[in-house]
């Protein structure tokens, strides 16, 4: 079987050594960790080892040797390596060697105690990036159905190997070829150290430092509301709240800030002076708008022609109901004011605590639509005989009934099924006058009872769409695609090799937003609407109501 | 070891298939197609610009011009960078995987990989769409069903050469299959 050699990128230019890693024999493949450099002494490179398996519990050994000729090729040099092939026996015991032109490499690697086999095996060296390989996690391409406990062991899992073993190993990566140890190795720390040493400063003192930076921030502009609250006569209670948010730093920070951005142009807002009335001028502008609907509707709406008695009956009752409401909101919005702009507060919980919060002004302030949609559908479960309840509604119950009885049948309610019954004369001609009378009716109950319906639909339509959003904020994993955004090597999915003469190399390609959302996504709340499309419809046709967000199958009035 | 030849996609249009052998166990298949075509270009260009003007006859509004100059150029980047491939890679490589890549004509590349050890088989599939259409696809094996299949991949989805095409890289690749499960099943 073809041998797999993972060589790491930055010993390419080290001297000749000794390979250590990790031999698979399952997947007939070699991970390179580290060479070790002359000169050595065999058995402190074997307590060395030892030590690392120790810790890190991966069998890490010496795999072979490697030679790179920087001036002529040296033929003392090479028998000394084969013989060292002697005091540390593995099987296979690999040779890499490299030219002083960095094209040609030689790569052998040699059996002894297998005696069916060929001497040689074909070797495919394949290069990697050790301090990526180190730091990323590698994304199966698909979801793997669920796997027994016993399939879960981290090593068998094809590419994945490289990643875990290099992963394990950090405790061999601790001294390398510049230290002064017993020992001298060369591996990912030994290339560019002075450069990395700062690098990864700035990179470690970069988040405390922006941390700092944002609670200066945050100081800063709380001083400059407090300074400016101060000359007003509700300063403290701002003060106070601004700098006990400001104080206390939480974990994702987008939320907060844009809450605390909200409240305060909200205190900015209704703070100067009274009558500003922020929630009165809505309320009214819509009842405005629903009594010119109104108006519009007792006249000939689209054309159509209504019944004259009923459509002003119901549209004088509609428009007194209207009237009741801005009388009622006039009287309490002052309480209302006061009561929303200190619920205006709990903005700096959290920008998705604002939009719940917006959601449910948005249900209290369109109350009466609810009301009207109430009065012209509201029905109990239309079989059991309820107490009936609103006009649509009664309408098809009547009609429904008075239509059996026109075909000479009758609803069972024992049996609940439709049972033929023999009618008197004058039951037969009072029911068919009122099933006339109610059919004729039918068109100007209906036309209100749409109207009011797609209202209805159209605020639940918001309502749903805010807590969508409040769902979507929820389960955003933000620092996984804040991750793949500024190291995208942390996380990687499939992996491509780039050809290039006989060595490959692998990079790692990072993982696509869409699958980084996919596999990070936050649990959501989960409260889906219980009804498909098509039995919303037909509530919609009887008269019944609707209730997205009720859980439990059973509606009560 | 590199050559060329050259085939046709189903629609007619000319393909040319590289075909480079690395070693006995690494081979690559490169498809380019057809490029984009000056004169599908100019007609689509006109035929926007056309209908712009006849809009702007009608509303005297100015800002449909340049809203059609805008809207062509961003379609035609568009169209560069995430619809028009110009190559199609397959590459090969005895017990590592098979290796899928599309260059797209704005120089995006975008790779999938699969491991040899999920790798099934490679086959021949017949679709029938308005007529007989055939396609190389990759069978993935299924975990938990050991002789399922779990994931069918096709594969030179955009270059849709025709069968002899699909003949040549279809031996090619069986011969590496056939060479890795004789290996694997051995020591």
């Amino acid at each position: 079987m073809v041998l797999k050699a993972f060589f790491p990128t930055c010993c390419v230019s080290a001297d000749s050594g000794l390979l250590v890693g990790r031999w698979v024999p399952e997947q007939s493949s070699a991970v390179v960790l580290a060479v070790v450099h002359f000169p050595f002494i065999p058995v402190q490179v074997k307590e060395l080892l030892a030590q690392v398996q120790q810790v890190s519990r991966v069998g890490v050994t010496v795999l072979g040797t490697w030679c790179h000729h920087r001036q002529e090729p040296q033929e003392s040099l090479g028998h000394f390596l084969e013989g060292l092939g002697a005091i540390f026996s593995h099987e296979p015991w690999l040779q890499l060697c490299r030219e002083r032109d960095s094209k040609s490499w030689t790569c052998k690697a040699t059996r002894r105690q297998t005696p069916t086999a060929a001497g040689e095996d074909q070797v495919l060296l394949i290069f990697y990036d050790q301090r990526k390989v180190l730091l990323s996690q590698l994304h199966p391409p698909a979801a793997l159905p669920d796997r027994q406990a016993g399939d879960a062991t981290p090593s068998a899992r094809g590419l994945a190997v490289v990643f875990d073993t290099v992963a394990r190993s950090e405790t061999l990566f601790r001294s390398d070829r510049f230290d002064e140890g017993p020992v001298r190795l060369s591996h990912w720390q030994s290339e560019g150290v002075e450069a990395s040493i700062l690098v990864e400063l700035l990179t470690r003192a970069s988040g405390p430092v922006c941390l700092l930076l944002s609670w200066l921030l945050s100081l800063l502009s709380a001083v400059g509301s407090c300074w400016s609250r101060l000359r007003r006569h509700r300063g403290e209670q701002v003060c106070f709240w601004n700098r006990l948010k400001a104080v206390d730093p939480s974990s994702s920070h987008v939320p907060p800030k844009v809450g605390t951005g909200l409240s305060g142009s909200r205190s900015e807002r209704s703070v100067p002076q009274l009558p500003r009335r922020p929630v009165e001028k809505p309320v009214r502008h819509v009842a405005e708008e629903l009594q010119h609907l109104l108006q519009w509707l007792m006249g000939a709406p689209a054309g159509l022609k209504m019944n004259r008695a009923l459509d002003q009956v119901l549209g004088r009752f509609f428009l007194y109901h209207i009237h009741l409401w801005i009388s009622y909101v006039h009287l309490t919005s002052p309480f209302i004011e006061r009561i929303l702009w200190h619920v205006g507060f709990s903005a700096c919980l959290g920008l998705t605590v604002a939009m719940s919060v917006l959601s449910d002004i948005i249900a209290l302030l369109t109350f009466h639509i609810y009301c009207f949609y109430v009065y012209g559908a509201r029905c109990a479960v239309l079989r059991a005989g309820g107490p009936p309840g609103g006009l649509y509604c009664l309408k098809i119950c009547g009609l429904s009934s008075l239509w059996r009885l026109f075909r000479g049948k009758k609803w069972n309610v024992l049996r609940q099924r439709v049972d033929s019954c023999s009618y008197d004369l004058d039951q037969l001609f009072i029911g068919t006058l009122l099933f006339t009378i109610l059919v004729f009716l039918l068109p100007t109950t209906a036309l209100y009872y749409l109207v009011f319906t797609l209202l209805r639909l159209l605020v639940v339509a918001v309502q749903g769409l805010i807590h969508l959003l409040v769902d979507v904020i929820n389960s955003l994993p933000l620092y996984s695609l804040g991750l793949r955004l500024c190291r995208p090597y942390r996380l990687a999915g499939s992996l491509p090799r780039r050809p290039a003469d006989p060595p490959l190399s692998f990079q790692m390609q990072p993982l696509p937003y869409s699958r980084v959302v996919r596999v990070y996504r936050l649990p959501s709340c989960g409260c889906h609407p219980q009804h498909s499309w098509g039995s919303l419809c037909r509530k919609l046709f009887s008269g019944e109501l609707i209730y997205p967000w009720r859980q439990r199958a059973d509606k009560q009035d | 070891m590199e050559d060329e030849q050259s085939f046709s996609d189903i629609c007619g249009g000319r393909l040319a298939l590289q075909r480079r052998y690395y070693s006995p166990s690494c081979r690559e298949f490169c498809l380019s197609c057809p490029r984009l075509s000056l004169r599908s270009l100019t007609a689509v260009t006109c035929s926007v610009w056309l209908a712009a003007y006849g809009l702007f006859t009608l509303c005297e509004n100015s800002m449909v011009l340049s809203a059609a100059i805008f809207i062509t150029l961003v379609g035609l980047l568009g169209y560069l960078h995430f619809v028009k491939i110009d190559q199609e890679t397959l590459l090969i490589i005895d017990s590592l995987g098979i290796q899928m890549t599309s260059s797209y004509a704005s120089g995006k590349e975008s790779t999938t990989f699969i491991e040899m050890s999920k790798v099934k088989d490679i086959v021949i599939n017949e679709a029938i769409y308005m007529k007989v259409i055939y396609y190389l696809c990759i069978l993935l094996k299924d975990p938990v069903e050991p002789q399922g299949v779990s994931q069918v991949v096709p594969v030179f989805q955009s270059a849709k050469p025709r069968l002899d095409c699909l003949i040549e890289v279809y031996r090619s690749c069986q011969e590496i299959l056939a060479h890795q499960k004789a290996t694997a099943t051995g020591p």
